[in-house]
């Protein structure tokens, strides 16, 4: 333990106001902190470079999972816990369901939030490739009140994103339309629990009559930031599924991502796996008999 | 320095620390309880592992002040008196306890997993366990305590 | 002089009385002795410590590293933002006596004093009354240095470019022959070559290193400690602190974990800890946390075995030419041991009448190896078996036949000309293997089905054996002192310096005491590890403990109702209250009542450490594993899906602590061939965390099938023969056999990880496929 807690300040406020007021008031100033699945292992480490901290944990205005007809809505302290128990998320949202459980152990996930993942930027993380399949969109807030984007607009590079120094994210919404779709996700670890991922696939899809109506695929581990690969999308859709439609996706996704070589793994290795997940992908859209 | 009020196996208490101490460290060093372990400090070994407000934690992960009224849950508390739980008079007789140093967190995460799932599957068991890193027994026999608790039936409810 | 069946090999040695078959303790399967405390969490560790009123006054002590892998220091700068009046600062001017940690050599100093060999080697230690406030002192001490070259690999230590270790970088090096290997080559049917290598692993137990000691002109040092030998960190102590023997005390707490780690690494820190007490004039606890451990604490050797043979056209061994090469860091610790196990377990469980091995322990600039579980033999082992089925490969003859055609049997030598005169069951062993894994049947399915499935599957095994305790005089020179106490409070006590951390020593030899005793397993306990104590009954390594220690505890029994039947009028069968009462009537006559043994080593063991000949081991266990392993052609990622274990380990003592170190060597293997790889950067570890440095967990071990055959030895405790290391043996060559059974693909290094399989599907080598010349 090389972290001393006496070096850093946590408060904790009473309600979302107080933290937004306090977040307000001094910007930059203050680190947010909910499960603390990713500050307290810096901690441990000594190199948590927050010297204020405010507690998110328990803030009941962040932590929620709202059923209405046309969406439901995550709050951003929602746990991987709380979302792999929804029915409606396992229902309607299958991938993020199994992202949730890919989250690190069961004792991760009873604290580990959406939007720590989110925040915490790493192009590693288990819930944006599904959110991003699913098109989500995230609402911010702060003192200036509330603002929605595209989730895939979030996200502007290496641990980059557009959360202002006085925003938390307070929502997650995800459109209930993919029911009927086509969806796949698989992560690839260095083993089969607690593992960061290596490369990881997500993508949704709708097939009528062999032909790629829509698709949405997202990745992790490819790029700086967790991303949608919409040039390979585009190689995809109106196609007919078989052998060089298969080819030639593999070939825009070669080129769109850009993975790195790091502790864990390589780019090469990242590269074709994303690949082939790919291709597992498209193989289970159309049964064998068409690919010919 | 924050006065923290919180329950620990059933027993009200109050510590003064400061906010971001580890509920690990509270636990060992203000507490006397160190049944919790730390063998990582980052959440990846479950040799920390308690219950706080009936969810399995990493108290390695948890800042003190996150654990204001929370009632926690110790391997120090699952025995009652000189009775042991299911598990652990299951761990000790199916050998699930080699060097020992990882029971107290698996014995909290196994008692996490039977109290929502009484008759376990076994990959049920490796997932419920996959958290808490054992070097000595590859597992087996742990599974086998586990399995052979859920057997024992009766109240395999955590009791304070 | 064949004696084929075990019966009557057992009759043979009509010396000891102790060898019926028939036992009501010994065999049966005894709760763990310390078990109620491990599952209550009451155990305490020794990071659990100080307790209530003990160590008053104590501080905590942190060490200062190197960042470099070798250079001279410069100057040392202490940033004047930290108030160091606060703490107590030690460096090597601060040892009484010599710096060096006296293992088998004395080149590896206790604190750097003017020249860094490797990264994360000590230069200072820091004790502050706040064990908060020491991580930032530590950063806030920045050393200059002069650097020197590094040299980080066996490779690079060979060509001698850089000497970094006495005149050649050689710590050590055996040569072994037996008959005429040059006459063999131009006459053989097929030769086959081949290179191994396998890579550092960490123990990874799941309790660091730690220690707490004191220190008094009174009294001398005393420290207690997460350890597996005692008497190791005795010894070392009275060299760092230039005191006598009764002047240095050690005591084993409860230990989380060791596997080796805690064989010779503990030395060190107790010496740290102990020399921040001595200036400090107060107790001072070192606890290492993860990343620490994992990047200044020893590692597995790392290996590159070279094997050239010959075979006949029925693929039987006519010539074994064989070069070892160990990396053992830049100390000599244990290397010359663990390079010895290397070279005795290089041909594997196999006849071949001519054998050439070198084997060499090189030298580099990384933190140094120690020993680990196996000690040598999983490396060797790694290439043999590896080799073997090159062997049939090319000569397409099968696996299982291959070994067949060369099993050691009863009566053959072995390549230091040991000749097996035990039964040796390996025919039995692998038939049993084969069977209880469905083998033929399954490479046949799975054959059928891999082409039409993205997972691929396959079998693969190994046969080898394990050198049960010491080699060849170790034991002999170990001079192992050990045996019972009947304190007044009617509980027997086992004496031993022998540790328990896992593995059921605690257990075991109160089984053997309550045995021999003809009481009950409650009625006995054993005696704190504490030198002041107990006897040096040897270090709890080389899986001795049961069959040597053991031994001595089951002697000492008897000549503790002999002499009660004597000198106390204990009855020819008697109670235990008798028996207490007998122990009464003695110890009010001789004071105390103790019934102590020393080692006795078997008849017919010469072993001639010059001439590298004779018998290496007093005995062996014998194993056959088959790996079941699936290849994920999408992830490149081959996962064990069954791994049966058959072994022949003499008797064994208490079947679930056998199942279980068989289980725990097993999983870590696997860990060692597919998941766990040390990540050096200019010789520091990058992957020193839990998170980056892979084992398996819960949801990656496979299921893991135990078998046990018995053919007891007759100087082993009621027949044990070692248990602990031999699982670790098999499991990698079994399931890299066996991914090239399922992938057609040959690789010959360790750890395997998928991006390495990767590699080869993107670019298969050209002579895949062994050519047999």
């Amino acid at each position: 333990m090389r972290g001393n807690p006496e070096s850093h300040e946590l408060i904790g406020a009473p309600n979302l106001s107080a933290v937004l007021a306090q977040l307000s008031a001094a910007p930059g100033q203050w680190t947010p902190i909910a499960g603390g699945t990713e500050l307290m292992v810096a901690h441990a480490a000594g190199r948590l470079n927050a010297p204020k901290l405010i507690s998110l944990w328990g803030l009941s205005e962040l932590n929620f999972v709202r059923i209405a007809d046309n969406a439901i809505s995550i709050g951003g302290g929602a746990t991987f816990g709380q979302i792999r128990k929804n029915a409606v998320i396992e229902t309607d949202f299958p991938l993020l369901s199994k992202a949730a459980s890919w989250i690190g152990s069961i004792a991760n996930q009873s604290r580990a939030t959406i939007a720590g993942n989110i925040v915490n930027g790493s192009p590693a993380a288990d819930a944006p490739p599904a959110l991003l399949v699913y098109d989500a969109e995230i609402e911010l807030i702060s003192v200036r009140g509330a603002r929605r984007l595209p989730y895939a607009d979030f996200h502007l590079g290496y641990k980059r994103s557009v959360l202002q120094p006085d925003e938390l994210v307070l929502a997650l919404h995800l459109p209930r339309r993919f029911s009927t779709h086509r969806q796949y996700l698989r992560k690839v670890g260095t083993r089969k629990a607690m593992a960061i991922t290596k490369a990881a696939l997500a993508a949704t899809a709708i097939v009528e009559d062999g032909v790629i109506a829509e698709i949405r695929l997202a990745a992790a581990s490819v790029a700086e930031r967790p991303v949608r690969l919409f040039a390979t999308e585009a190689s995809l859709i109106g196609k007919r599924i078989n052998a060089s439609t298969i080819q030639s996706a593999r070939d825009a996704l070669l080129s769109e991502v850009r993975p790195i070589d790091d502790i864990r793994s390589t780019a090469q290795y990242r590269k074709q796996v994303a690949a082939n997940l790919l291709e597992e992908f498209i193989h289970e859209l159309s049964p064998e008999p068409s690919l010919a | 320095m924050s006065l923290i009020p919180l329950t620990v196996n059933g027993r009200p208490t109050q510590v003064a620390a400061p906010p971001m101490k580890r509920l690990l460290d509270v636990l060992r060093e203000d507490l006397g309880l160190t049944g919790a372990k730390e063998g990582c400090g980052e959440g990846e070994c479950g040799s920390c592992s308690i219950r706080m407000n009936g969810e399995l934690v990493n108290s390695c992960l948890v800042p003190i002040l996150q654990a204001d009224g929370a009632s926690i849950q110790t391997v120090e508390g699952l025995a009652i008196d000189a009775e042991l739980h299911p598990l652990q008079k299951a761990f000790l007789e199916c050998g699930g306890a080699q060097c020992g140093i990882c029971t107290p967190g698996m014995l909290m995460a196994a008692t996490h997993l039977l109290e929502s799932n009484p008759r376990p599957t076994l990959d049920q068991i490796r997932e419920g366990l996959a958290g808490n890193l054992c070097r000595c027994t590859g597992f087996v026999k742990i599974f086998d305590s586990v399995a052979a608790a859920a057997a024992m039936g009766g109240n395999l409810k955590y009791a304070r | 002089m064949l004696t084929p069946n075990p019966q009557d090999f057992l009759e043979t040695m009509s010396d000891s009385p102790t060898h019926r078959p028939q036992t009501r303790i010994v065999g049966t399967p005894q709760i763990r002795k310390e078990g109620v405390d491990k599952v209550l969490g009451r155990a305490k560790y020794i990071d659990d410590l100080p307790g209530e009123g003990a160590h008053e006054g104590m501080w905590h002590g942190a060490t200062v590293r190197s960042a470099i892998p070798r250079g001279r220091i410069r100057a040392i700068h202490f940033n004047p933002r930290i108030p160091w009046s606060e703490f107590v600062i030690v460096s090597a001017t601060d040892i009484p006596g010599e710096n060096h940690i006296a293992m088998i050599g004395a080149d590896q100093p206790c604190l750097v004093s003017e020249q860094v060999n490797h990264c994360d080697e000590p230069i200072l230690l820091l004790a502050h009354p706040d064990k908060r406030r020491l991580p930032e002192a530590v950063a806030a001490i920045r050393i200059e240095y002069d650097p020197l070259p590094a040299v980080l690999s066996i490779e690079a230590s060979e060509t001698l470019q850089e000497i970094v270790w006495g005149n050649d970088n050689i710590f050590k090096q055996y040569h072994l022959e037996k008959g005429n290997v040059d006459e063999v080559w131009a006459s053989a049917a097929h030769i086959v070559e081949g290179e191994y290598s396998t890579g550092a692993q960490e123990h990874l137990y799941i309790e660091n290193n730690g220690m707490i000691a004191e220190y008094s002109e009174e009294t001398g040092i005393t420290v207690w400690g997460s350890l597996q030998c005692p008497y190791y960190v005795h010894k070392s102590l009275m060299s760092v602190f230039a005191l006598p023997a009764d002047q240095v005390r050690v005591i084993q707490v409860e230990t989380g974990g060791a596997f080796g780690g805690k064989e010779d690494y503990p030395s060190i820190i107790a010496s740290h800890a102990g020399l921040l007490a001595m200036k400090a004039k107060r107790p001072i606890k070192i606890v290492y946390d993860r990343t620490e451990d994992l990047a200044a604490t020893t590692k597995r050797h790392p290996s590159r075995t070279r094997h050239r043979t010959a075979v006949d056209g029925n693929g039987k061994l006519l010539a074994m030419e064989i070069d070892i090469a160990l990396d053992g860091g830049a100390y000599a610790t244990l290397s010359s041991t663990v390079l010895s196990r290397a070279t005795l377990h290089a041909t594997g469980p196999y006849v071949c009448p001519n054998v050439r091995i070198s084997s060499k322990a090189w030298a580099t600039s990384t933190v140094p190896c120690g020993a680990f579980r196996g000690f040598g033999a999983p490396q060797s082992i790694f290439a043999i078996e590896r080799h073997m089925d090159k062997i049939a490969l090319a000569l397409s003859i099968t696996p299982d036949e291959i070994r067949r055609r060369n099993f050691l049997h009863t009566g053959d030598t072995t390549a230091t000309e040991q000749r097996m005169n035990e039964p040796i069951i390996l025919d039995t062993l692998l038939e049993r293997a084969l069977k209880e894994s469905d083998y033929h049947a399954k490479r046949k399915l799975f054959a059928g089905q891999n082409s039409r499935s993205p997972v691929k599957r396959g079998l693969g095994l190994a046969a080898f054996y394990h050198g049960a305790g010491f080699t060849g005089s170790g034991e002999r020179y170990l001079n192992s002192l050990a045996g019972i106490d009947v304190p007044a409070n009617n509980k027997v006590r086992v004496l031993v310096a022998n540790t328990e951390f896992g593995q059921g020593t605690h257990t075991i030899l109160c089984q053997i005491a309550a045995e021999s005793l003809n009481l009950s397993y409650d009625d006995v306990e054993v005696a704190p590890c504490d030198t002041n104590v107990v006897p040096n009954s040897g270090p709890t390594v080389a899986s001795r403990t049961s069959m040597v220690v053991g031994r001595l505890i089951e002697r000492s029994g008897h000549q503790l109702v002999s002499m009660l039947r004597e000198r106390a009028s204990l009855p020819e069968t008697y109670s235990a209250p008798e028996f207490f009462a007998a122990c009464d009537r003695y110890r009010n006559r001789q004071g105390k009542v103790e019934s102590l043994c020393r080692y006795e080593a078997p008849p017919n063991i010469y072993w001639d450490d010059k001439q590298y000949r004779g018998e290496a081991y007093p005995t062996f266990a014998w194993a056959v594993y088959v790996a079941e392993v699936a290849f994920d052609s999408v992830t490149y990622s081959a996962e064990v899906t069954n791994l049966y274990a058959v072994q022949e380990v003499g008797r064994v003592l208490n079947p679930t602590l056998a199942a279980g170190q068989i289980e725990g060597g097993v999983a870590q293997a696997i860990g060692y061939a597919l998941y766990e790889k040390v990540l050096l950067n200019n010789g520091h570890m990058v992957n020193n965390q839990m998170t980056n440095y892979i084992m398996p967990t819960a949801a990656d071990v496979p299921p893991i099938h135990v078998f046990f055959e018995e053919i007891p030895f007759a100087y082993g405790a009621y027949g044990a023969k070692g248990i602990g290391e031999l699982p670790h043996d098999g499991p990698a060559p079994a399931i890299l056999n066996a991914i090239q059974d399922a992938t057609g693909h040959s690789f010959t290094a360790i750890p395997l990880l998928p991006e390495d399989i990767f590699l080869r599907f993107l670019a298969p080598t050209p002579n895949e496929e062994p050519v047999a010349q």
